[in-house]
């Protein structure tokens, strides 16, 4: 028996826009899991029954971009690999998140070698840094309440100013249409 | 019955009379140096010869030596699974005549493992079917696992993507 | 889905894969297909990217792109002492950590002429059956979901979660444990955490009939794997496939049987294999292996000695930490080996023990120097990987991950 219950009939309440958007935006955030090496593991091991990401709201992994609005990066970012993470990064709408989970993707971490971009920040936003080798999964839900945290500050009107991503459509007669 | 060891070094020596193998064991593994030319001869022997029937490749390698004078050892490691022995061959290669050639057509596995070896150290494999980088970017020009490429690469060699906005 | 252009493929990775056709790029890009496949796929275990050149539904050729997690690992290697790159090994094989630690510090016991005590072997060979265990559990789970069981998959990592907090009280570490030390291993096996591994070992086996008789007894399951990627004995061989992968067709070649290493010689234990070679034996392989490292870890136990558990060996092995802080001598030694290293006399060995996914080996040459000159990591996925293209060939496109999961690769131990 929630708040429905009492709410019957023609009852109403009353908020802002802000405040009922982040509510839902902060407790339905969709993971895009890009487990990249070892650390995924562990961010695996914080869907299992044991520590269950579901209790937050965000056990919705999809591997798909264009549904997430939060990317966790998880493992070590090579170079090669950085075009592919920043691709899916871009693929994600707007608003969206990073976490860098774990020492390698926020700083190269234990490699500091030719191969490893010394830290995701040189070419992606970062909201978290997690630290840990790899962090452990009730580190990652720690990170996760802190991301829930700064959704909750963000305003509609931060994205006011924002332009419109640009958006080709192909017309079913070949056309192509732009909106601006 | 002869040991693996002894049975091979006669094996060896009747079969490619005139050439020059150096057998050599460390802490009870045994490493046979051979000249480069014999590579593929060598290794179809071990192979097919039914008494030592060579056929699980394990690993190619190379090794860079960096101040002698033939540069790079190619290293190979066979195991025989009727023997339970494992050998190792050598060939040095020298940096001016940067080649050996490829093995694959005995072992189909010797492919990826030369391609590796071709990106680390740059060294070619003749004839053999599709040597690409394995594991660095196409584009990129050095040969990471040589003793004078530093560790932490050089810059501007690989690139970061560009921020869009 | 946007579509595949030049720019996303390099010319030479089309070139291989258009290479046993007769049909140019353009053309292959409109009436056949060319499908890219990773490296961010779920199904990939990583970051293992395949070209996939269809025909309709069927898959006509495949060229695997590795390198997306190409760490630099032998650089690295070179590039600091012996007992530095333990942790690196961690993070070879991510599932099994453990046994990683014990390939490498068996390889260094080699190349520098000592033996651990036997409670630390024994230790070692528990653990690494953990390892086998544990990892096992996670190729099962993560097959299983890939052709459409996701049940199996949590529950098998509700049994691997186990695993884990032993490690935990062994030594701190979920995984990533670098638990093992040149010369023995970090510090003894607590009484709790023994107690464990053998509460452990005696639930193991019904919950593990609990998982095989979800997925044993489903026809979906059976049959997505039963005739899918088969691969003959003699093929396996050749292609270099080695553990699970290479016993599922009938190769009777285990290097704990082969060449006993630790104390695998006075272990009465079974090599699992089965002749099909196909997905599904493969799954059967690894299913009954992980009742067999059972078997391993409970006599292992009864076995196992009192005593030391790190070699008193001042000038190779670092001493504990106790005696480094209370006496002067071994507060040298620590100095003289953590700055310089444990210089092993000149000379090259390789040292190969059956890691989960097959047969890992360490390539270590040594000139003298407390770092190596050379570390060669023969890593057993890189390997299986190549089998892939041979595999796929001519089956359909959902099958490919039936056949990837089948052989469960790790990227980070293949791209190194
Ligand atoms: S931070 Fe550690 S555990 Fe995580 S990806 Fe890097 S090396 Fe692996």
């Amino acid at each position: 028996m929630g708040l429905e219950a009492k709410l019957n009939g023609n009852s109403f309440f009353t908020t802002t826009v802000d405040a009922l958007t982040e509510w839902a935006r902060k407790n339905s955030v969709w993971p895009m899991p890009m487990g990249i090496s070892c650390c995924a593991i562990e961010m695996m091991a914080s869907g299992d029954p044991k520590y269950d990401i579901a209790r937050f709201g965000s056990e919705v992994m999809r591997f798909t971009p264009r549904q997430c609005d939060l990317m966790i990066v998880a493992g070590t970012v090579t170079y090669k690999m950085s075009h592919v993470v920043r691709k899916i990064y871009d693929q994600m709408p707007d608003p969206k998140w990073v976490i860098a989970m774990g020492a390698c993707t926020s700083s190269g971490g234990m490699y500091r070698s030719y191969p490893v971009v010394q830290g995701i920040d040189q070419f992606l936003p970062v909201d978290i840094y997690l630290a840990g080798c790899p962090p452990r999964p009730d580190n990652l839900l720690n990170a996760l309440i802190q991301i829930q945290e700064k959704i909750g500050r963000t305003k509609a009107r931060d994205f006011q100013d924002k332009p419109l991503p640009r958006l080709t459509v192909v017309q079913p007669n070949g056309e192509f249409l732009q909106n601006n | 019955m002869a040991s693996p060891k002894e049975l091979l070094e006669q094996r060896l020596n009747e079969k490619f009379s005139g050439e020059n193998f150096i057998f050599n064991e460390h802490r009870n593994e045994l490493t046979v140096s051979l000249d480069k030319k014999n590579i593929i001869a060598v290794c179809k022997y071990l192979k097919e010869e039914p008494e030592l029937a060579f056929r699980l490749c394990e690993d190619i390698t190379a090794v860079d030596w960096a101040t002698r004078k033939n540069r790079f050892s190619v290293v190979y490691h066979i195991y025989s699974l009727k023997m339970n022995f494992r050998l190792a061959l050598k060939a040095s290669v020298d940096e001016k005549d940067c080649n050996i050639d490829s093995v694959s057509s005995v072992w189909n596995t010797a492919n990826w493992h030369e391609r590796e070896t071709f990106d680390m150290y740059g060294i070619h494999f003749n004839n053999h079917p599709d040597l690409r980088r394995m594991y660095m970017p196409e584009e990129f020009e050095y040969h990471p696992l040589r003793k004078d490429f530093p560790l932490m690469g050089i810059p501007g060699s690989l690139s970061l993507p560009k921020n869009k906005n | 889905m946007e579509k595949l252009t030049k720019d996303d493929v390099h010319p030479k990775i089309l070139e291989a894969l258009l290479a046993d056709s007769n049909i140019t790029l353009e053309d292959a890009l409109e009436n056949e297909m060319i499908l890219n496949m990773g490296p961010q796929h779920p199904a990939t275990h990583g970051v293992l990217r395949l070209l996939l050149r269809l025909d309709g539904e069927t898959v006509m050729g495949c060229v695997p792109e590795l390198g997306y997690l190409h760490r630099g690992y032998e650089k690295l290697a070179e590039n600091m002492n012996y007992y530095e790159f333990i942790p690196h090994t961690d993070r070879l094989d991510y599932l099994s950590p453990m046994s990683n630690n014990v390939a490498y510090a068996l390889a260094v016991e080699k190349l520098v002429g000592i033996e651990a005590p036997p409670r630390a072997q024994y230790i070692r060979m528990i653990i690494s059956e953990l390892a086998r265990v544990a990892s096992h559990l996670v190729a099962i789970g993560s097959l299983a979901m890939d052709v459409g069981a996701l049940t199996v998959f949590l529950w098998t990592l509700r049994e691997r979660e186990k695993i884990l907090d032993i490690w935990d009280i062994l030594c701190g570490a979920r995984f990533t444990n670098s638990y093992t030390r040149i010369g023995g291993v970090a510090n003894d096996a607590q009484p709790e955490a023994l107690a464990k591994v053998k509460w452990f070992i005696d639930q193991y086996l019904p919950n593990l009939d609990e998982c095989e008789r979800l997925i044993n007894t489903n026809r979906i399951f059976i049959e997505r794997l039963d005739g899918v990627g088969v691969i003959s004995a003699d093929d396996a061989i050749d292609i270099g496939l080695t553990g699970p992968s290479l016993r599922g067709s009938g190769v009777e070649f285990d290097l704990r049987r082969a060449q006993p290493y630790l104390f695998y010689n006075e272990i009465d234990f079974k090599v699992v294999t089965y002749p099909d070679g196909d997905s599904l034996a493969r799954y059967f392989v690894r299913a009954d292996e992980t009742r067999e490292s059972i078997k391993i870890i409970r006599q292992a136990l009864e076995k196992m000695p009192q005593g030391e558990t790190l070699l008193n060996q001042p000038k190779k092995v670092l001493p504990k930490k106790t005696e480094i802080y209370s006496r002067m001598e071994e507060l040298i030694h620590d100095f003289m080996i953590v700055n310089f290293g444990i210089n092993p006399e000149p000379g090259e060995i390789y040292h190969a023990v059956e890691s989960s996914k097959g047969e890992l080996g360490f390539y270590l040459v040594s000139k003298g120097d407390g770092k190596p000159w050379k570390c060669k990591i023969r890593s057993p996925s890189f390997v299986n990987l190549q089998s892939v293209p041979q595999l796929v060939k001519g089956h359909m496109v959902s099958d490919v991950v039936a056949i990837l999961g089948s052989l469960d690769p790790v990227m980070g131990e293949a791209d190194k």
